[in-house]
Parts: C-alpha cells; sequence; structure tokens
C-alpha cells in the first residue's frame, strides 16, 4: 500500500467538498480519478499533496501519517502536474525542469552533472529538448504544459498525480504524455494517479478508476470492470455504451446523441 | 531568417544571463567609484584624488595624508555629502530589493512597494508626526526621529492592516493582496489630503517631504537604514530559490516543498519593513521598486538568486545618480521623488509599450 487515505473530510466554507472518502492507493499502478466539474477532484489531489489539511480523517503514505512529514521529505515523495497555469516571469524551459531537482540540490549549491543528466534525459523523452533555452513565457499552452510535466518527471518521485495536466494538449501529445506516465508506472513500479476528463483516455491507459461524485467515491475497481454504462450513468447521469475495443487494447465509451 | 535572428539573441541573452558574477562585481565598482565622483560634486568642487584621500584617510585613520588641504574640505566630504550619498544609495537598494520582492511574490512583474500600500502608510504616518508637529522625542534627545519612527509605524501597521484584509479567505492570494493593498492605499491618500487640507503651516512641510528629499541626511541615517537593509537583504536571499517557485504556482510550489504561506508572510514583511525604512527616510520615491527589478530582468534572467543582488546594486547606482543630479548639476534642487516619476514614468510607459507589441508578436 502506497497510500491509505480513511475516513477523510474537508470543508470549504460550509460546504463539504470530500466527505467521508476511504481508499487505499496501491504501489506500481496507474490510477485514474474521474467525476464531474467541481465534485471535489482537485481538492483531493491538493489533500494528498499535503498542500491543504484535512477536516478530519488522515491519510498515510508508506505506513506513516501525512501530517509527519516534513514539506521537502513530501517533495522526493510526491509530485504534482497542476492545471494549466501561466507563468509570468520569462525562465527558460530548461531553468524550469531543473526547479523539479530543487529538493536534492542543496540550497546554496549548483546543480550537479547528475541533475543536469536527469534534466536533460528528461526533455528529450517529452520532446522539448528542441526549446530548452526558450522562455517559458513564449510558449504555447500546450507547450508550456509539456514543460511544467517534465518538470514533475525531473522531481524523480516514486508518486506522481497529474490533475487535468492533458486539458491543453492535443491527441499526439496527450497520448505521448500518458504513455510516458504509464511506462514509469510498468517498468519502474511507480504510482501514477490522474484526474482526468477524457474517459477514453482514462480507460486506454489508467489499471484502475476512482468515480467521484459529491466528494466521495461512488465507484471504485479495475478499469475493465467497472467501466460500464450503470456507473456512467449513476456518475455523469448520461447514456453511455461501454465496449471492448481490440484497436485501442481497451474499454472504450461512445455516448448517445 | 527572422527565426535564426531569435535563436541568436537567444543564445547572447543565455550567456548575458550566465555572467551574473561579473555583473555584481563590474556593478560593485561602478557604485564605488560613482560614491567618490559624486562626493566630488556640489558647491565646493573637488578632486577625485582629494575626495579619494580623504575617505581612505578617514578609514584608516591616517590624518597625515589630509595635512596641506583646507581643513574644511574633509568635513564637508565626511560630514555633509557622504551621509547624503550613502543615504541616498541604500535606499536606492533598499527600494529595488522590496520590489523584486512583491513583483516575485505576487506574480505580477509590475508590482512595487506601492503595490501594497505601504509607501501610502508611511507617508500617512509621517504627515500625521508632520501635522501634530509631534514632539514626544524631544525630552529623549530625538527630536528629529519622530517622522522616521511614525513612517514607520504607519507602513507597517498598514502592511498588516493588507494581510489582515486579504486573508480572510484562508490563505494570501496575490489577487487579494493588490485589491487590498489598492483599498487600503485609497483611504490613506485621502486621508493625507485631509490632513494637507486642515494643516495650515505644517502644509508645505508635508508636501515636501511627500515628495521625496536626501538633503541633510546624517550617518544615524546611514547606519538605520543599512543595518535593516543587510538584514533583510540576508533573509531574502535565503528564501530566493523558493521565491523562484513561487512562480509556479502555489500548488506547485508547495508539491516542491516550500511552505507557501509561510513564505509569503515572511518575505512580504521583510520586504516591506525594508520599505518602511527606506521611505520613514527619504520621504516618497517612486518607480525605483518598479522600474530597476523590471529592468535588471533583462540582464539576468527572471532567477531571484541574481535578480534580487543585482537589482541591489542597480537601485543603489541609479538612486544615486538621480540625487547627484538634483543635488549638484541642476540649478536648483528638485525633490528627488518628482525626477525619479519625471524620468522613470515615460521610460515605464516605453518598455511597457514595447514589451506589449513583443507580446503579440510571438
Amino acid at each position: 500500500m502506497t497510500i491509505e487515505i480513511k475516513r477523510l473530510s474537508f470543508f470549504h466554507k460550509e460546504r463539504r467538498v470530500i466527505d467521508d472518502l476511504t481508499i487505499d492507493i496501491e504501489t506500481g499502478k496507474f490510477y485514474g480519478i474521474i467525476g464531474p466539474n467541481g465534485c471535489g477532484k482537485t481538492t483531493l489531489v491538493d489533500l494528498i499533496t499535503k498542500h491543504k489539511k484535512p477536516v478530519s480523517g488522515n491519510i498515510t503514505y508508506k505506513g506513516k501519517d501525512l501530517s509527519l512529514y516534513s514539506k521537502k521529505e513530501l517533495s522526493m515523495e510526491i509530485a504534482l502536474v497542476p492545471q494549466n497555469f501561466y507563468i509570468n516571469f520569462p525562465f527558460t524551459v530548461e531553468e524550469i525542469v531543473m526547479m523539479g531537482r530543487y529538493p536534492y540540490i542543496p540550497r546554496f549549491s549548483v546543480p550537479s552533472p547528475e541533475d543536469y543528466r536527469i534534466v536533460y534525459d528528461i526533455m528529450k523523452k517529452t520532446g522539448i529538448y528542441k526549446f530548452k533555452d526558450r522562455f517559458i513565457t513564449e510558449l504555447s499552452s500546450g507547450e508550456r504544459q509539456r514543460v511544467v510535466f517534465a518538470r514533475a518527471l525531473a522531481q524523480d518521485t516514486p508518486v506522481l498525480i497529474l490533475d487535468e495536466a492533458t486539458s491543453n494538449l492535443d491527441v499526439n501529445y496527450s497520448l505521448n504524455l500518458l504513455k510516458i506516465a504509464a511506462q514509469r508506472v510498468s517498468k519502474e513500479e511507480r504510482t501514477v494517479i490522474a484526474v482526468l476528463q477524457d474517459i477514453n483516455l482514462a480507460a486506454i491507459y489508467c489499471d484502475y478508476l476512482l468515480f467521484i461524485k459529491q466528494g466521495s467515491i461512488v465507484a471504485h475497481g479495475n478499469t475493465d470492470e467497472i467501466l460500464n454504462r450503470d456507473t456512467l450513468q449513476s456518475v455523469f447521469d448520461v447514456d453511455a455504451k461501454v465496449y471492448f475495443e481490440p484497436y485501442s487494447d481497451s474499454m472504450q465509451v461512445v455516448f448517445k446523441k | 531568417m527572422t527565426i535564426k535572428v531569435q535563436k541568436k539573441s537567444h543564445g547572447f541573452k543565455n550567456r548575458l544571463q550566465k555572467a551574473t558574477g561579473i555583473q555584481i562585481l563590474l556593478l560593485t565598482m561602478a557604485l564605488s567609484g560613482l560614491i567618490v565622483i559624486s562626493a566630488c560634486m556640489g558647491y565646493i568642487h573637488l578632486s577625485f584624488i582629494d575626495v579619494a584621500k580623504i575617505i581612505f584617510a578617514k578609514i584608516f585613520g591616517q590624518t597625515s595624508l589630509l595635512e596641506q588641504m583646507d581643513e574644511i574640505l574633509p568635513v564637508v566630504v565626511i560630514d555633509v555629502r557622504l551621509p547624503r550619498i550613502l543615504t541616498a544609495a541604500v535606499v536606492g537598494g533598499g527600494l529595488a530589493v522590496s520590489g523584486a520582492v512583491f513583483q516575485g511574490i505576487l506574480l505580477n512583474p509590475l508590482a512595487d512597494p506601492y503595490t501594497l500600500g505601504v509607501s501610502a502608510g508611511a507617508a500617512f504616518g509621517a504627515s500625521l508626526a508632520f501635522f501634530f508637529n509631534i514632539v514626544l522625542f524631544d525630552q529623549i534627545g530625538l527630536g528629529a526621529c519622530s517622522v522616521p519612527v511614525f513612517a514607520f509605524i504607519g507602513a507597517a501597521g498598514t502592511l498588516f492592516f493588507v494581510i489582515y484584509l486579504s486573508s480572510a479567505g484562508g490563505g494570501l492570494s496575490s489577487n487579494n493582496l493588490i485589491l487590498s493593498g489598492i483599498i487600503v492605499a485609497a483611504i490613506l491618500s485621502a486621508g493625507i489630503s485631509f490632513l494637507k487640507y486642515v494643516a495650515d503651516e505644517q502644509v508645505s512641510i508635508i508636501i515636501f517631504w511627500l515628495m521625496g528629499s536626501f538633503a541633510s541626511r546624517t550617518w544615524a541615517d546611514v547606519f538605520i537604514t543599512s543595518s535593516f537593509l543587510c538584514l533583510g537583504f540576508l533573509i531574502i536571499i535565503f528564501y530566493a530559490r523558493d521565491l523562484n517557485l513561487m512562480s509556479l504556482g502555489n500548488r506547485t510550489a508547495s508539491s516542491l516543498g516550500v511552505d507557501t504561506g509561510k513564505l509569503t508572510l515572511i518575505l512580504l514583511v521583510t520586504a516591506s519593513l525594508i520599505t518602511a525604512i527606506c521611505v520613514s527616510v527619504s520621504g516618497i520615491i517612486g518607480f525605483v521598486g518598479l522600474l530597476v527589478p523590471h529592468m535588471v530582468r533583462f540582464l539576468t534572467g527572471p532567477d531571484n538568486r541574481k535578480l534580487i543582488p543585482v537589482s541591489m546594486l542597480a537601485g543603489a547606482i541609479l538612486l544615486l545618480c538621480a540625487d547627484t543630479v538634483t543635488r549638484a548639476i541642476l540649478p536648483s534642487e528638485i525633490p528627488i521623488g518628482v525626477l525619479t516619476a519625471l524620468i522613470g514614468g515615460p521610460f515605464f510607459c516605453y518598455i511597457f509599450r514595447k514589451r506589449q507589441v513583443a507580446g503579440t508578436d510571438s
């Protein structure tokens, strides 16, 4: 078990955003979190990354309560790719990716050759090496999102959280990015938790799906079993057909007009 | 073709940005040179060598060097000119550093010490002191201190009120901070106008102080401002790398190990106290905190570990030059706050416009 979430609740003002949520996240799996807008997905991510503190309930990471980790310790364990965010200052792409290494570099030191090797390697893998010297302020939102993704990979953590990280990307880069994440799961036994809007993309890459509605998990299970007509009906209130598609080697969803 | 040119300029910019050590060295030398040169200038003109001799003699206690000189000259340099020159340099550095920090925290390259109402708070405090002609320090022989002390209290009070206002929803978001700052500054300016309106004889003193000046600064001012600046600078440099991460947004910075709430508070208080102490000795001097970090970013890039030290030196040089111009070059002294706004304002319009045009191109 990597992350155990027990009876977690969180309030925003008077509203219950996370409602008595319990789930275990296992090591070495690709998790997808799916749910309608405003269901508490992002809040759940903030609670797991300790950006917000739960009102009640607790989260343990590797058997130790999350509140016992310092921010710095946690930054070497869990990396986050946030929703698209405009960066106001003209850092170069390479500088941004290098920021992923900050937790490992002492405050007043320069990056080691190893840090450079990791950063260059990741920039090549994510296809951003060719504009490594350009300014982040000059990039399109899709390019910027890939840089932010590379930054999180450079953090080299056992757990990677994607919070609608593909929302600005075209289908080519979305597939590419999720493929890189999936490889980290299958080859390196890391854990990925991805909040996704696109159910079909989730169906292709995720091993396990969590459906969230109004702050609680209404359905969860292996993708092949849980992704079905009834689940989609109860979570999104839509009519859909779910079938196995050999071309993508996964379940796929089509919606009724 | 254009792409090639762009690439070249990027390469050049990058090389420029890597040379921070050299930049700091050059700027430090330029600043030391300027301090000596500006000490030459004024009503009595001295030669560069004489001034260098006087300063050298004072620092190393070798009075023999001064034997052939008119004995008024060391007094002019050490007791009259240097305190003013050094205060101008320290205040320039302080305003530039706090400007850079405000821009980093508020994620807004156009923020400065005014954005949070800190300067308005200081001005209000000082106006109050003038209005009531406050002499509460006279008994203990520190009559001159009441204005700086009130300015400082005004600035610090405003800062905490702005933080209190903007933290109501939990967490300090930059939008809330800027909005609260503008609201509070508007109220305070109305307060200052009111004080000016009801003040009979003090009105000219208030107005003159508000326009900013380094006239008749003492060594005490130099020591107070420079000790605050040094302390603040050390704190800010310690957190400079975390400030870089803040530009990735609160959530990302948090996931990279930064306690964003704590960092915001520490840096905000530090930068505001630097501003407060600067404003309290010099009056209101606009555009240095806004303009200097903005220009320095072209040289160093946005990395705060380079930006902040270089901004400090550049700010010191800029304000020292401006003060020397009003003190020694112009036929009659005009308030330095007016000068910096008159030169800085249009210049800022120019780069702002240029930046927007560049933005639409790409």
